[in-house]
């Protein structure tokens, strides 16, 4: 599991890859969270399309991150989704809270 | 085609991994398309976490085991602990119910195993264990 930041004003885009399962969950929530303590991060994007592997551990650390930025009234964007996690993004309701690009 | 294998690995998280890799070297004798692997890789790897968090809260010391038989086109994946088990089976299985909502778990689990196999059963109850049993027919094998 890899993880790779860049902030524009108050945008964070972050490109996850490798595999993000139960295992690997802990370390992507942890780096995550370590970013949106910067409070002025009002935009999260997550680019997935890196991701060789995930499942439902991976949504877990997706709608986590969502509660975080809905919070403080921001808003949080997927992109890079391939077959396999939008089919558990789609049987999750979660394109209701969080918006795919 | 007939063929069955087994291992038995301890319950920690490390081993997600290995067991995804494993089913995924047993599942391509069927010659299985990208996205039926990509299915039960998934599937698999829900039920081996579900053994080692939820049966075992992890612990080197306590066992999964993970069969898989190959029958003409047809894999079965049995996932099996002997921890805590399960009270009310049919409540597990409903989409986002989980017990450990304080460690992030979305209860998407047997979702997501029912959504990505032909078959889901579970036999469990409480301090006896729990096996999963899952089944998928792939496509063009013979
Ligand atoms: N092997 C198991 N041993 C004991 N309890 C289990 C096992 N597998 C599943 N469960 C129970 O079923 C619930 C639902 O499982 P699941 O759908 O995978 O959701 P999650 O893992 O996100 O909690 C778990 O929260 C747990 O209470
Ligand atoms: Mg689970």
């Amino acid at each position: 599991m890899e993880l790779n930041a860049q902030k524009r004003g108050t945008r964070l885009h972050v490109a996850l890859s490798g595999e993000l399962d139960h295992h690997s969950a802990d370390k992507a929530r942890i780096m995550l969270d370590t970013l949106l303590h910067d409070v002025t991060v009002r935009e999260l994007t997550l680019d997935l399309s890196g991701l060789t592997f995930m499942d439902s551990a991976g949504l877990g650390v997706v709608l986590g991150r969502y509660k975080t930025v809905h919070m403080r009234g921001g808003r949080m964007i997927v992109t890079g989704v391939s077959a396999s996690i939008d089919r558990i993004f789609r049987m999750s309701g979660i394109y209701t809270l969080v918006e795919r690009q | 085609m007939y063929n069955i294998t087994q291992i038995r690995f301890s319950a920690v998280s490390q081993n997600e991994n290995y067991a995804r890799a494993v089913i995924a070297a047993f599942a391509s004798q069927l010659n299985p398309t990208l996205e039926e692997l990509s299915d039960i890789r998934t599937a698999v790897s829900e039920a081996v976490t579900n053994a080692i968090i939820h049966g075992y809260e992890q612990n080197p010391d306590a066992f999964v085991r993970m069969d898989c038989t190959l029958d003409h086109g047809l894999l079965t994946v049995t996932v099996h602990d002997d921890g805590c088990g399960i009270s009310d089976i049919e409540l597990a299985r409903k989409p986002f119910y989980t017990t450990k909502p304080e460690l992030e778990r979305s209860g998407m689990g047997f979702a997501v195993m029912e959504a990505f196999m032909d078959r889901v059963t579970v036999e469990s109850a409480p301090h006896k264990g729990t096996t999963v049993t899952m089944e998928k027919r792939i496509g063009h094998a013979g």
